[in-house]
């Protein structure tokens, strides 16, 4: 990674530019709209040749890490291998050409993959339907909350507006939970790191709309209660709603729907290995049990008399959450990824990620803290270092830095909230043996560099193009664009 | 058999098990309830080699139908330049994640800083997030920004001029939110801004959203509007066409607080309708309630220039129960898409982009007419986009294009249809257009109402 320090605004000269378009043979243009209807300020746009463009942003791409450059123990992420294949399905004509609007025999083979992709997550979670409209997980999560809602109101049971979330749940839950208009309830975490279900049970009275639960949960632990708690919240009458983030852990072994949840979302973007993009596009397809399938917002597919696909309103469901049908290229990545898994390998998704991180956890639990001893899932946290140098407190951030240094990406830090020094690592099926084993190598030398230097840790990162940003400064004056009249004084 | 995305050998899974002091990979699973471990066959294909997946998708893809687009409505077929693919299939922007790692993530929080000044250059605003999911959801979040800004108000004005999908979309968001929605009429085509006083008198009003563009194509005139919704203590949003800004009126030259919409217009492919690109932006008093990411500028402790997420105070993560707004992600390579294509496109370029729209769409507008079989449904400015009224039901219309390969003559209110034309549209193209039209239809026939 090599430091580069240009934006594009500081390549622009006055009459350089960079498109190509037919001439202009027309008759009329827009100067000829009444003035009070024009664009009066000047536009700023870089002008910039062609291949000051392509250069520009190769040299800011390598100030960038990614899957494809190491590995990426990103807790909570699943950061697994991005196949090229899905790029190239994904970007066929036949699919990125076609207009939201088309009419349904216009995109029949579209309307065929948003059904097949959808009746293979059905199977693959035990649940009845899906609608694959939300762009995210957030976004499955608030769309999954409104179906939760909309059970209740179409119940004329208008007083459930609590939902339930465990102290490690994922911030976006009780924000999700206060979009769509819920009020957040904590449940405490026991000591073994599970949902605490003596806390649990109290809360459950006739106001309670559901629960959110991540199973296993961020610290990595399946929630071994399920039974219990599935029972008690249905019989007081609430939802049961699986956040699908840590769903890499039981692809292929355990179906939400099996352990009686009623509404889920499922990252694509994580568990179906379509590229994180730098922070999207994902998707964030959500999934009911049967009686709730009428609730899914619209639009949706459907089957005509005469066999063909089209897109149905849901007169009864929660409405619509997209512009059109979700991010449909998303959609035909991860279904071009199932197609390759086929019903074989899906087997062994959540299996060799279960064993990849428990093999990384007992190869280090000597040297960092773990805070519950156990069988992990896809992930497992660690409560900062087992022992740490005197007078220089090595923090999680430190080690997160020192990282950066040997080539690999930081793990989750401080976060859950249920620790102060936590440190998520989830390592998922597609990392070889040897690069598990490069990890837990650095790791343990870190480890011993926190004894021996910390001083060396704490002034990490030294090999990356740009050392720790002063963050304070950025957040108590914040510059959020390119100020262009700086640029004028000083000639640029 | 071994498979492409794992590389585990059997000796491989040995070694690991025994590191754990377990016997079989089973036993990972030990901890779970075994009622509901699943023993089942899943109900999906076998293993396909990437040569079959490669065909199978390929037939899916084929059989679509590829039309000529003549339709806007939210999705416009502008054409996008070569060096965009290019560029963002670079495994370092395609497969890297939220820049939570700023020192290994400089070239996300730059181009999102980039993209942040374009969007607040195009909208005439003082600051942009780093995206949104798509043009609906990011009128949904400025509404529910309007009532965050606002006092004990719990109302939003929408016109009844936006794109129906936005309506229905910031609709769904209010309606779980607890924000009381009421429409603003149209009245010859455009946003009624005679009954805006009215619907403001009840002092509960937070936020007004309304179209640059509507969903006619009618460029708005919204003078005044800014100074009455300000008056009584609550913020404007404009949901606009970037593209078009270039040439029209911008958000922040009608005194708007919030500019929002999609940027799909800005070179990003039709996809089926997604991935898009919302796009969120407001004036500096707003910004700490603006939600989702922002890259702001800072330096190392070398000095160096660089860039962070910032703000984060506003998010969810930290916010958690009191967030005004869930968004974790955003759509960063879309941004990339467009920050690529304004680079290129420039100040002239976009100019030209919608010159050549302009003129192909008044050209089509002037033909459809001397057809007879269509009249002025509002005589008001275009730019890309407009609607005709015609007798001729539009479904008729729309399968005689099909027929000719083309898609256009959405129907958008009763005996109302609308065209567009982007610089993709040829003249060719457009006249073949208008011939297969006439072909089809006389106006005689559709006198006696077809």
């Amino acid at each position: 990674m090599k430091y580069y320090d240009k934006l594009i605004f500081e390549l622009s000269r006055e009459g350089r530019s960079g498109y190509s378009l037919p001439e202009d043979r027309w008759d009329c243009h827009p100067d000829s709209l009444p003035d009070g209807l024009k664009r009066a300020s000047a536009l700023r746009l870089p002008q910039v040749s062609e291949p000051d463009v392509m250069r520009h942003y190769v040299n800011l791409s390598n100030m960038n890490f990614g899957v494809d450059t190491g590995f990426y123990p990103l807790g909570s992420c699943t950061m697994k291998y991005n196949p090229r294949i899905n790029e190239e399905t994904a970007s066929l004509p036949g699919f990125s050409g076609l207009h939201p609007l088309q009419p349904a025999d216009t995109v029949q083979g579209a309307l065929q993959i948003y059904e097949d992709l959808s009746r293979c997550l059905c199977s693959l979670t035990g649940m009845a339907a899906f609608t694959l409209n939300p762009f995210a997980g957030a976004h499955g999560e608030l769309t999954g909350l409104m179906v939760m809602r909309q059970y209740h109101i179409s119940r004329g049971d208008m007083k459930r507006t609590k939902v339930i979330v465990p102290d490690s749940a994922h911030g976006t839950n009780p924000a999700s939970a206060a979009v769509c208009g819920l009020e957040v309830v904590q449940v405490r975490s026991t000591p073994e790191g599970v949902i605490d279900i003596q806390d649990l049970k109290p809360l459950l009275d006739d106001t309670v709309a559901g629960i959110m639960m991540t199973n296993p949960n961020t610290l990595g632990l399946f929630e071994t209660g399920i039974d219990e708690i599935e029972k008690s919240v249905h019989e007081a009458g609430g939802l049961l709603y699986y956040d699908g983030a840590n769903m890499n852990a039981l692809l292929g072994k355990v179906r939400p729907g099996d352990m009686g949840f009623d509404i889920m979302h499922l990252n694509l973007h994580k568990t179906f290995s379509t590229p994180h993009g730098g922070g999207g596009p994902g998707a964030g397809p959500v999934g009911v049990s049967a009686r709730l399938a009428r609730l899914l917002p619209s639009p949706a597919v459907s089957k005509r008399e005469d066999g063909k696909l089209e897109m149905v309103a849901m007169p009864d469901g929660a409405g619509r959450i997209s512009g059109f049908t979700g991010n449909f290229g998303v959609l035909v990545k991860a279904y071009t990824y199932i197609l390759m898994l086929g019903r074989q390998n899906v087997k062994n998704v959540g299996p060799y990620a279960v064993l990849a991180a428990n093999y990384v956890k007992e190869s280090l639990k000597d040297k960092y803290k773990l805070p519950v001893n156990s069988l992990c899932k896809h992930e497992f946290v660690f409560d900062g270092l087992l022992e740490t140098g005197d007078g220089h407190e090595v923090t999680t951030l430190d080690i997160a830095k020192r990282l950066l240094d040997y080539g690999f990406h930081a793990p989750t830090i401080y976060f859950p909230l249920l620790f102060h020094q936590s440190i998520m690592i989830e390592p998922t099926e597609t990392e070889s043996r040897e690069t598990l084993d490069a990890f837990i190598s650095v790791m343990r030398r870190i480890a011993d560099e926190a004894a021996a230097d910390p001083g060396l840790l704490k002034t990490a990162p030294h090999n990356t193009p740009v050392g720790r940003p002063d963050e304070t400064s950025a957040a108590t004056h914040p510059k959020l664009k390119y100020d262009f009249c700086q640029a004028t004084k000083t000639g640029l | 058999m071994g498979f492409a995305y794992f590389p585990h050998t059997d000796e491989d899974i040995r070694v690991m098990l025994d590191r754990i002091g377990l016997k079989s990979v089973d036993e990972l699973y030990s901890d779970v309830p075994q009622n509901v471990i699943y023993k089942g066959e899943f109900d999906i294909p076998d293993a396909m080699s990437e040569m079959e997946v490669r065909r199978k998708i390929g037939d899916l893809a084929s059989r679509n139908v590829r039309l000529k687009i003549f339709c806007g409505a939210g999705a416009y077929d502008h054409y996008s330049p070569a060096v965009i693919p290019a560029v963002i299939s670079r495994s370092e922007y395609l497969t890297s994640y939220t820049p939570y790692q700023a020192e290994v993530s400089q070239g996300t929080l730059r181009y999102i800083f980039e993209f942040q000044t374009m969007m607040a250059e195009l909208t005439g605003m003082d600051c942009s997030n780093a995206s949104m999911y798509d043009g609906p959801t990011s009128a949904a979040e400025a509404a529910l920004m309007t009532v965050a800004c606002t006092r004990k108000k719990h109302r939003v004005l929408l016109s009844a001029t936006l794109l129906p999908q936005v309506l229905e979309v910031v609709e769904t968001y209010c309606r779980f939110h607890g924000v009381e929605v009421t429409e603003i009429p149209a009245a010859d085509g455009v946003t009624d801004l005679g009954a805006v006083p009215q619907l403001l008198s009840g002092g509960d009003v937070a936020g007004v959203i309304v179209p640059g563009i509507n969903r006619y194509g009618i460029i708005e005139d919204l003078t005044g509007l800014a100074d009455a919704v300000h008056a009584s203590k609550a913020l404007l949003a404009v949901y606009s066409d970037p593209s078009a800004l270039a040439v029209i009126r911008t958000p922040g030259e009608w005194g708007a607080d919030i500019a929002c919409g999609d940027a799909q217009s800005l070179g990003i492919p039709l996809n089926f309708g997604g991935p898009y690109l919302g796009f969120l932006c407001c004036r500096q008093e707003y910004v700490r309630k603006l939600p989702g990411r922002i890259a702001g500028e800072t330096s190392d402790a070398e000095g160096r220039r660089c860039y962070v997420l910032t703000l984060q105070a506003r998010e969810q993560h930290i916010r958690r129960e009191k967030a005004t707004s869930n968004i974790c992600s955003n759509q960063s390579l879309m941004a990339l898409y467009v920050t690529v294509y304004l680079s290129l496109m420039g100040p002239d370029g976009l100019r030209k982009v919608n010159s050549l729209s302009y003129g192909g769409a008044h050209y089509l507008h002037s033909r459809l007419l001397e057809t007879g079989l269509f009249s002025e449904a509002f005589s008001r400015p275009f730019l890309k986009e407009f609607a005709l009224r015609t007798s001729v039901p539009a479904d008729r219309l729309q399968k005689v294009l099909l027929d000719n390969g083309y898609f256009g003559a959405l129907s958008c209110g009763e005996d109302l249809v609308s065209f567009c034309v982007t610089e993709n549209r040829t003249k060719e193209e457009i006249d073949d257009l208008v011939e297969a039209i006439s072909k089809a239809f006389r106006p005689d026939d559709c006198l006696k109402g077809c």
